[in-house]
């Protein structure tokens, strides 16, 4: 095993090295006008152990494989160049030769080989994260796939929430983990931020699992991988990862019930008298509907549409006013509010903070 | 080896009314004029589904981009995917086989010339019914609109609930369809194999073609089955209250999965298997050299048969299944690159030492040395579930089918095509106009298939219809469109050169290869009855021996 990986190290030398070179030069291709925006994922960048060991894995398979690509390649560039045929053998055949079970012996078993290095070498990644154990205390989440939005529920906290999860850091000697249950209430979906974990698909009627611990904070961003109807495309998903303090905050505010803003109160009469309530929950209010995102804490939500649009005054009104104009084939139905319904129902969503 | 056929002026009646030479078209139960058949309706699809193709590249060229609405680019990528496999892939080679079997086994006919011309107008059926969907999808409700729950139609989303109207029961009927043509052309390639070889063809100087084929042939009857069961169990759950796939009435969207993929899977070893007939025929002769190790090259075809039927929930690694079955599919995975390794090596060992010659048909083998090779490396990388789970329904994974379907399998037919047509039509295809067509679809290939794994590790999935800006995938997809029309420009040029070579070729004769099997014994374009005497044959070359009886290959088998 020691040999295995002195080995190892070395290809993963030589791997690192080609990537290094091969992701400067896609980092310069990929520059876009407005390049202030950290918001790139990538599958090399992980910072959670299950996309760390992935990504480990990755890059011995890549240093395997990109070795047999050298020898093979380097083989048949060989013979196309070496034996290409001239003019003056226009004549002659070349010698028949029909085999060789010693070639052939040794390019069947050098194969199988790699092969068992390689299953050995998966297989150890694959029992380390699916089988890891979830300690007592992890961050316990269900995510629940709709078409086309993420619902996330703390079923431990008592928090529902939608399509920005909120996650706790892991600091060095103090894990804490998150652990998912993925459900799904319609069609398949697949949970994917590169950064944390490999993506896991929402089935209907078939829990799965997933966990990660990402090692720094930040917000990373992640999409629908599986295509679950017209709006896959706009099913993203963001994931903040909170200090512990900030954390704390965040599950008490959203632990409280909705604001009672009496300011407001003509658009939440229009809220209620409206189908509105029948999809959507606002938390201490006749509203309980759950085929739509809780809008309890609206207002902590830096994305509204799945992440389609900023929460901003305007992109929320239009979102009101007619959801296709951002989501087109969103399962959300323009109500047809007059303009004063409409701003009377966006100045009570703005008080759900 | 008795006897090279003679050219029967009876083949060559000029200035038929032509409502007559399509009565004959239509009726025709001739395999040759059938194998056409089915390579002509492949390329009507091809272009189809190659317009799809751009669709949906001009829609990604850049983020948030209008070119076409959500719905349009979803029935695009639909349509594209389940064209390109069962319309265009399964009967182009179905045709090469149907035209070339008989021929390599001095055979005058397939064993079941009817069931022949029935399977093929199933297919063709088959693929008219999928662009009915367009007109008629939605019955008399609605406009139409085409299927638009992807080529898998993953449950539930293809259950009525999600998918109402008519259009994915079209495709359903399409795939029904068109399967029970690909099961009686299989039925029928094997029969012919089993009982019409000539005298002295044993099953081990079967031409590698054949025998290739003749795999294919037993693994289209076992992958083809499930699906069909599953198509009918899918119209039962739409159409008679069936539950199988229905996960709210406590259905499984899994057991879908593991339908429609224990098809897949083997599907795209029906699909490359037949193209790596084609280049166990072209690399000998353009190497001037027998096939290196024939032997292995069998045992590693049946090899790469009977693994690749363990490997379908490959696809499924993000499913959640547990860690041993994860496990278990990873290693079968992996196995199947080992008779595949083996095949490139032979291929290599054949031009080892040989006079390459770069003909057109070369040009395209090589070419698909080189893309199978990187296509069955990332494979290999897909294969270690964990990566997968990074890989899996991202742009990486479109990158790697399509070089395995388009660097791989459409390279071996473009190879196959100016290797036979001269066979098929009498008239050589053009050189020049070929190396135009290779060099700009080379160029075009790469562009596009490089550069699209590079998005799927930046974390773009696959099946949407557009992104969002600042994440890094414009200027990717761009370069991708540009290639994607260079493609299609060289497509261009390769329908020209089968126009206007059919008019203008040079005249190929019997023998324009040099070739060493039986097919090229015969005039270009064969009679209607093949061979004027049934040949005899005492080695896999029997050409070679005819041209060099000081030192034939009888001698060494």
């Amino acid at each position: 095993m020691s040999l295995l990986r002195m080995k190892s190290s070395t290809l993963r030398f030589f791997a690192q090295t080609i990537l290094l070179l091969f992701w400067s030069a896609v980092a310069g291709w990929t520059s876009e006008p407005n390049g202030s925006s950290s918001h790139g994922t990538n599958i090399f960048a992980p910072a959670s152990t299950p996309a760390k060991s992935i990504a480990d894995l990755s890059v011995f398979v890549l240093a395997v494989t990109g070795i047999i690509f050298v020898v093979v390649f380097a083989l048949l560039v060989y013979s196309v160049v070496k034996f290409r045929g001239r003019a003056i053998d226009a004549s002659r055949e070349p010698a028949q030769v029909y085999g060789s079970t010693q070639i052939e012996l040794a390019w069947t078993i050098i194969p199988i080989l790699i092969v068992v290095v390689l299953f050995l070498a998966t297989a150890r990644v694959i029992h380390a994260i699916q089988d890891a154990p979830e300690p007592t205390d992890a961050v316990q989440v269900t995510a629940i796939g709709h078409q086309y939005w993420w619902e996330f529920r703390y079923p431990k906290l008592g928090i529902v929430t939608a399509n920005e999860l909120h996650i706790p850091v892991t600091e060095p000697g103090h894990p804490t983990p998150t652990f998912l249950q993925l459900l799904s209430a319609d069609t398949d979906h697949s949970f994917w931020v590169p950064e944390l974990a490999g993506k896991t698909d929402l089935i209907p009627n078939h829990p799965n699992r997933m966990w990660m611990d990402p090692q720094h904070t930040g917000v990373f961003l992640g999409q629908c991988a599986q295509y679950c109807g017209t709006q896959h495309a706009k099913m993203l998903l963001r994931v903040s990862v909170d200090t512990r303090e900030d954390f704390a905050a965040w599950v008490r505010a959203q632990q409280r019930p909705a604001v009672q803003d009496a300011g407001a109160i003509a658009g939440r009469r229009v809220f209620e008298d409206n189908a509105c309530m029948n999809c959507h929950a606002v938390a201490g209010t006749p509203a309980d509907g759950r085929f739509g995102p809780d809008l309890t804490h609206l207002m902590s939500r830096a994305t509204i549409a799945a992440g389609a649009a900023t929460n901003t005054h305007n992109n929320l009104r239009l979102w009101i006013q007619d959801p296709s104009a951002i989501k087109p084939g969103s399962l959300m139905p323009a109500m047809k509010l007059s303009d004063a319904d409409l701003d009377a129902v966006v100045s009570y969503m703005e008080t759900l903070r | 080896m008795s006897s090279n056929a003679i050219t029967i002026p009876g083949n060559q009646i000029q200035s038929r009314p032509w409502v007559d030479e399509l009565h004959q078209w239509v009726t025709t139960v001739d395999h040759k004029r059938l194998g056409i058949l089915y390579i002509l309706s492949a390329l009507l699809f091809l272009t189809i589904g190659g317009v799809e193709a751009l669709v949906i590249r001009i829609q990604l060229m850049h983020s948030h981009n209008n070119f076409v609405s959500p719905e349009v680019f979803n029935s695009m990528f639909t349509m594209h995917g389940t064209t390109m496999i069962f319309f265009v892939a399964m009967p182009v080679l179905f045709g090469f086989a149907n035209y070339l079997v008989p021929l390599m086994i001095g055979a005058r006919d397939m064993a079941f010339p009817r069931l022949n011309a029935f399977s093929f107008w199933l297919s063709f059926l088959g693929g008219l019914l999928l662009y009915f969907s367009f007109l008629g999808g939605s019955g008399l409700y609605g406009a139409g609109s085409a299927p638009d729950v992807g080529w898998w139609s993953y449950a539930p989303l293809g259950a009525r609930a999600f998918s109402p109207g008519h259009s994915s029961d079209y495709w359903t009927l399409s795939l029904l369809v068109s399967g029970f043509g690909s099961i009686g052309t299989a039925i029928n390639i094997i029969a012919t194999i089993v009982s019409l070889r000539c005298p002295g063809m044993k099953i081990s100087r079967m031409p590698l073609l054949v025998w290739m084929n003749l795999v294919m042939a037993g693994m289209v009857l076992i992958a083809i089955t499930p699906l069909s069961a599953a198509q009918i169990m899918l119209l039962i759950d739409r159409y008679l209250g069936g539950h199988f796939f229905d996960t709210q009435a406590g259905g499984s969207a899994v057991l879908w999965m593991h339908f429609f993929w224990i098809f897949g899977h083997p599907e795209v070893y029906v699909l490359i298997i037949p193209c790596f007939a084609f280049m166990s025929e072209i690399i000998p002769v353009f190497s001037r050299k027998p096939i290196f190790g024939y032997p292995v090259m069998v045992a590693a075809t049946v090899c790469i048969a009977f693994v690749s039927m363990s490997v379908w929930a490959h696809h499924m690694f993000t499913i959640g299944m547990n860690s041993y079955a994860n496990s278990f599919f990873t290693l079968t995975t992996m196995a199947v690159g080992v008779p595949t390794g083996i095949k490139i090596f032979n291929w290599i060992g054949t031009m080892w030492g040989g006079r390459i010659q770069f003909k057109t048909p070369m040009l395209f083998s090589i070419g698909f040395l080189f893309q199978f090779l990187v296509a069955g490396l990332t494979g290999i990388m897909m294969a270690a579930s964990p990566f997968d789970w990074q890989l899996s329904l991202s742009y990486f994974v479109v990158a790697h089918f399509h070089y395995v379907i388009v660097g791989g399998i459409l390279f071996a037919l473009f190879a196959a095509f100016y290797y036979w047509y001269p066979k098929m039509t009498g008239r050589m295809l053009s050189e020049r106009l070929g190396k135009w067509h290779f060099w700009l679809f080379l160029i075009g290939f790469h562009l596009t298939f490089d550069v699209m794994h590079i998005p799927g590790v930046l974390g773009m999935p696959r099946r949407i219809y557009t992104y969002e800006p600042g994440r890094g995938w414009d200027t990717l997809n761009l370069i991708i469109s540009i290639g994607a029309f260079i493609q299609a420009i060289a497509i261009l040029v390769f329908v020209a050169n089968l126009i206007i070579s059919y008019f203008k070729g040079a005249k190929a004769g019997n023998d324009p290869w040099d070739a060493w099997t039986l097919e090229w014994s015969t005039s270009s374009p064969p009679p209607a009855y093949n061979f004027a005497t049934v040949p005899t044959v005492s080695s896999r070359r029997p050409l070679w021996d005819l041209k060099h009886p000081e030192d034939p290959d009888s001698r060494y088998e």
